[in-house]
Formats: C-alpha cells, sequence, structure tokens
C-alpha cells in the first residue's frame, strides 16, 4: 500500500531548506492554517493558564487585591515597598518564609545531590535484581507528597512513632520532639523528603553513568589509573551537564515544598517551618490578599531566577577550563 | 576473583539495608490500616495486627465529613481526564512544531520552552482568579485543565517525533493522505512508547497533586484523594489506623500502575525528568 520512493530520505530532509510551502511534486504540504489548527487546543490551554497568568499577576500585584471585596484599588508598588520595609506587617512574616525555604533547601540540596550519586555508583554495574532495588528506591516518590508526609507524621510521632521507638532501642534519646521543636523538625524535613525524592535524582543519575562508554574507563585503566581517579577523570566529566540539570531541578523542587511543612509539622513550632509557597498560598488564598501574595511570588520568581542563572554560570565556568 | 565475590556481598548488604528502610516504613503503613485503634497506638509498635481488623477502612469509607470513596472517584476522573488532555494536545502541538514549517514556529516554540523555567509558584495566585471567573472553583475542572498547559509534554513529544524517519510520512502524503491523516494513522502508531510514557507521567502527577487541589476545592465532597487525606489528618489528629488506611487507598492505585509499568515510568524520568 504505501509505495517508498528510493528518493524518499533525502528529500523529505530538504524540505525544510527548499523553502516553506512550495508544492514538492505537485503534492502540497499542508495548507497555511494547517499549523495552526494542529497548535489551537494547546496555544489555548497555554495562553490562558501561563502566559495570560504571569501578566495577571504582575497587574494583581500592583493593587490591593481581595478576591472578596468589590473595590480593589490601586497601589502601585506598595506591595513590594511593604516587602522590603521593616515596619510593615507583611515583612516579618514573608522574609521568615523565606528564611525557612532557604534553610530547607541550603540542608535537602547537599544531600540530594550526593546521596543518589553514591546508590548510583553502587547500582552502575551489572548484578542480579538491579532493576528490582531501583524499582524499591524510586517507590517513595510514585506516592507523593500527600502520601508520604501523612505516614511519616506518623512514624515521627513523638509518643507512639516509630523512630523515636527504635532510637530508644539503640540507647538514644527517646524523646525528640520531631514534628514541633527547633532543629528537630528540619531534620525531620529534610530526612523525609530525601527518602522520598531519593529514588528520582538516582535513575536520573544511574541513565547518565550508563551513557559514559566503557572505553573511557578501560583506557583510563591501561593508563594506570585508580578507581578514585577514574571518578574523578572519567565520571565526574561524564556527568558534568546532568549534573546542572540535576542540581537545577533539585533546587527548584526544594524551593517549591509545601506539601512536607503542611502536613508534618504545619508549619511549626510557630510559624518557623512555614516556607514562602505555603506563605503565598495562605496569604493570598486563605486571607485573599492576592495583592501581596502576588507581590510575594514576583520576589521569589526573581530570587529563584537569579540562581538559575549562577548555577547555568558555574557550570559553564568550570566546563571551559 | 576474591576481591571480586567480597565487593559483592558488600554491595548487596548496602542496597539490603537500603531496600529495607525504603520498603519497612510502606510495610508499616499497611500493617497499621489493619490495626484496631488501640493496637495502632500501643508501645512497642508491632509489625503484625493483633487482631487484624478491617475497622479503620469501614470507618473511613462510612464517615460523613471523609466521603473517601467519592475522592477515589474524584482523583481517578481527574487524573484519567488530565492524563488525556494533556497527551492530546501536546501531541498536536509538538507535530506542528516538529513536523511543519510555518511563520512563527520558532517564536511559539521558544515561548513555549521559556516556560519550562519559570517557577510555577508565579501562577498560583493568578490562577485561582482565571479559574474563578471560569466559574471552576470547587469543581474537578480546576485541577483538570489548568495544569495541562504544562509545557514538558510538548518539549518531550516534540523530541521524540524529531526521531522518527520522516520517510514514512513522505510516502503516506505521495497516497494523497492529509496532515491529520498522517498524524493519527502514521506518527501516533510509531510514538505509542512515549505517549504511553507521558500519559503515564501525567497520570502520576496529577493524582499525587497537592497544593492547588488543596486551595482551589473546598467541599469535602469535591476533594481528591491528596487533599482529602490533609481533611482526614485534621478531623482525626493521632487516629494513626485511619489515617494509614486512606494512605493505603492513595496509593494502591499507583503502586499497582508502578509495579507493572516500572520501566516506562523511570526511563520516562530518567531520560527527561518530571515537571509538574
Amino acid at each position: 500500500m504505501t509505495s517508498t520512493p528510493v528518493a524518499a530520505p533525502p528529500a523529505g530532509l530538504a524540505v525544510g531548506a527548499a523553502g516553506r510551502g512550495a508544492p514538492r511534486r505537485g503534492v502540497p504540504r499542508h495548507g497555511k492554517a494547517t499549523p495552526w489548527l494542529f497548535l489551537a487546543p494547546y496555544l489555548a490551554l497555554f495562553v490562558t493558564f501561563v502566559i495570560l497568568p504571569v501578566v495577571l499577576g504582575a497587574w494583581i500585584s500592583l493593587h490591593q487585591w481581595d478576591f472578596t471585596l468589590p473595590g480593589k484599588p490601586f497601589v502601585g508598588l506598595d506591595n513590594y515597598r511593604d516587602l522590603f520595609d521593616p515596619e510593615s506587617i507583611s515583612y516579618e512574616s514573608f522574609w521568615r518564609s523565606m528564611r525557612a525555604t532557604g534553610v530547607f533547601t541550603l540542608f535537602s540540596v547537599p544531600l540530594l545531590l550526593v546521596v543518589p550519586l553514591l546508590v548510583a555508583l553502587v547500582m552502575n554495574q551489572r548484578f542480579r535484581g538491579r532493576n528490582l532495588f531501583r524499582a524499591v528506591f524510586f517507590a517513595p516518590y510514585v506516592l507523593g507528597v500527600a502520601v508520604v508526609a501523612v505516614l511519616w507524621r506518623y512514624l515521627l510521632d513523638n509518643n507512639i512513632g516509630l523512630i523515636n521507638y527504635y532510637l530508644g532501642r539503640l540507647g538514644l534519646p527517646d524523646d525528640t520532639a520531631w514534628t514541633t521543636s527547633l532543629p528537630a523538625a528540619w531534620v525531620a524535613l529534610v530526612g523525609v523528603t530525601v527518602w522520598w525524592t531519593l529514588g528520582y535524582n538516582s535513575v536520573i543519575y544511574l541513565a547518565a553513568l550508563q551513557d559514559i562508554p566503557r572505553e573511557l574507563y578501560e583506557a583510563a585503566r591501561v593508563d594506570g589509573a585508580n578507581a578514585w581517579q577514574q571518578f574523578w577523570n572519567v565520571t565526574v566529566p561524564g556527568l558534568r551537564p546532568v549534573l546542572a540539570f540535576v542540581t537545577m531541578i533539585t533546587i527548584l523542587a526544594s524551593a517549591n515544598m509545601f506539601g512536607q511543612s503542611y502536613l508534618i509539622t504545619q508549619g511549626g513550632p510557630g510559624r518557623e517551618t512555614r516556607t514562602a509557597i505555603y506563605q503565598i498560598a495562605e496569604t493570598g488564598l486563605r486571607n485573599y490578599q492576592m495583592g501581596s501574595a502576588a507581590a510575594m511570588s514576583y520576589v521569589l520568581t526573581a530570587v529563584l531566577m537569579v540562581l538559575s542563572v549562577a548555577i547555568f554560570w558555574l557550570f559553564r565556568e568550570r566546563r571551559t577550563r | 576473583m576474591r576481591a571480586g565475590t567480597a565487593g559483592q556481598v558488600v554491595r548487596y548488604t548496602l542496597l539490603v539495608l537500603l531496600g529495607l528502610l525504603f520498603l519497612s516504613p510502606l510495610v508499616f503503613m499497611v500493617v497499621t490500616s489493619f490495626k484496631t485503634r488501640g493496637d495502632a497506638g500501643g508501645i512497642p509498635p508491632s509489625w503484625i495486627p493483633d487482631p487484624f481488623s478491617t475497622q479503620a477502612y469501614e470507618s473511613i469509607l462510612t464517615a460523613r465529613g471523609t466521603p473517601v470513596l467519592r475522592w477515589f472517584a474524584n482523583s481517578l476522573v481527574a487524573a484519567l481526564a488530565n492524563s488525556a488532555l494533556v497527551v492530546g494536545t501536546a501531541a498536536m502541538a509538538a507535530y506542528a512544531l516538529a513536523r511543519m514549517e510555518f511563520r512563527g514556529r520558532g517564536l511559539v516554540f521558544g515561548a513555549i520552552i521559556a516556560t519550562l523555567f519559570v517557577p510555577p509558584v508565579i501562577l498560583i495566585i493568578p490562577n485561582y482568579l482565571v479559574v474563578g471567573e471560569l466559574g471552576w472553583l470547587n469543581t474537578l475542572a480546576a485541577v483538570i485543565v489548568p495544569t495541562a498547559a504544562s509545557a514538558f509534554g510538548v518539549f518531550f513529544l516534540r523530541q521524540f517525533f524529531l526521531s522518527i524517519p520522516a520517510e514514512l510520512e513522505e510516502a503516506a502524503r505521495l497516497d494523497g493522505a492529509n496532515a491529520w491523516q498522517i498524524f493519527l494513522r502514521v506518527l501516533l502508531p510509531l510514538s505509542r512508547p512515549a505517549l504511553a510514557t507521558l500519559a503515564l507521567l501525567a497520570l502520576l502527577t496529577n493524582w499525587n497533586d497537592f497544593l492547588w487541589p488543596v486551595y482551589v476545592l473546598f467541599s469535602p465532597e469535591m476533594q481528591t484523594l491528596p487533599a482529602g487525606l490533609s481533611t482526614l489528618q485534621s478531623a482525626n489528629a493521632v487516629r494513626y489506623d485511619l489515617l494509614m488506611a486512606g494512605a493505603v487507598i492513595a496509593s494502591v492505585p499507583v503502586l499497582v500502575l508502578f509495579a507493572f509499568l516500572q520501566r516506562f515510568i523511570i526511563e520516562g524520568v530518567s531520560r527527561s525528568g518530571l515537571k509538574g
């Protein structure tokens, strides 16, 4: 039925260069509207729920925007000014939440970069049951944050939780208030997050490790490199692009931490573990101070963008050396 | 030879210990869900329910304020609808971007890719208003439609389409097939693995989504399972038997899916990352 002319492959590839819309062999490729008809459903979603909101968010941030009130007075940059004015009400709560996000990111990201790499290195060899182990380490990730957090809220319970019980059996303090005291709450939140997402970073590392050609290791071995030297001179350079990617997505994921804090510590003790995104959601969607919340989300976004650029730069810089 | 064997022993010991660390909390969740109220709060914690009881399940499945079955149905409808919407719209858009020449293509693709780097936090407040204007607050549409605008699917499928040789499509075109027919009968059948991967990732992401449903679905009967678990937790502070039963109900479908399709899921993630 489908005849394949001999000349098809090069012709198919050359279409782009041959000029757009030019009829080939009397068969028009497609009408002018066709690409837009294919794009239309997605673009409708994209414009409504991504492009429009980005602009609308900036507009809201310039108003005192209460969802439940008819009047939404224009206030210029006041919402932003408040965030940087130590005298204002929103200053304290916003920066405390930014600090919480910062603390969480600072402690979770290094662990989430290093521990999964170690796991991936151990897994990066042929042995029986490898796929089974890979699946086991990945399993918590498919559960989602709500299940994971509700489960760990139980395991971390001061009185009847497994964690304190087994710590006691090991002769360690068995009365740590994991969810209501500092710094224990941070240890708990970081620990749970590592448990939850370790498998995710591991499988990305593992795929990258398997893409490093075996010959490179063999060449290094022939040159007399020991295991450590092979790691630094073959594995690390081979992983660099993936390392940049993993660093980026891990920082963004940690900076978006919400569910763990919402369900395990309820932002406590006090509001010490209430993260920036938690604060933004509560300010805008519970207290309906949407102007202020929108301004917060723009400030947080600006910080994250600067961080992303810095990471790109960091990994780029090293590559040229 | 000997060093190799010792290495294997060390490796397996490490992996088994780590495996236990990952599996035991899940086992304990299931065990606790079959305990009685007193047994679940008992010290020392036991790994075998005594007596074995389905009380927790009966209790949460019949409680008025926490309609778990309804949440389950909501989650299922939302995840399936969202997954279909993601795959359908992304495949069509990716086809146009991968295979058609038109003015503005670079701009459209650039704009879509740029949003991969926009932190989602910026969309929360304005999207709440957009969804409100559409009259979708407290309806499943709020958790089905907006997240389908994610750029990931378009990017993922476009990359896959580009890897398929264009000859078959050329042949079909010469046979008189139009763009829509080529898309449906040539490209989509060739892309089954990629479509399945994207469908699964979208399904999992939607099933597990937490922040957005917590704020846009307020009445108990409209919630999805993750938002419902939060409601369940505030209603039953330390009734861990009930909470674990709820957690098991929310976990079983994804764990079953994972058990059968883990290759698709893990390979999908390892090749391109999963973006919510």
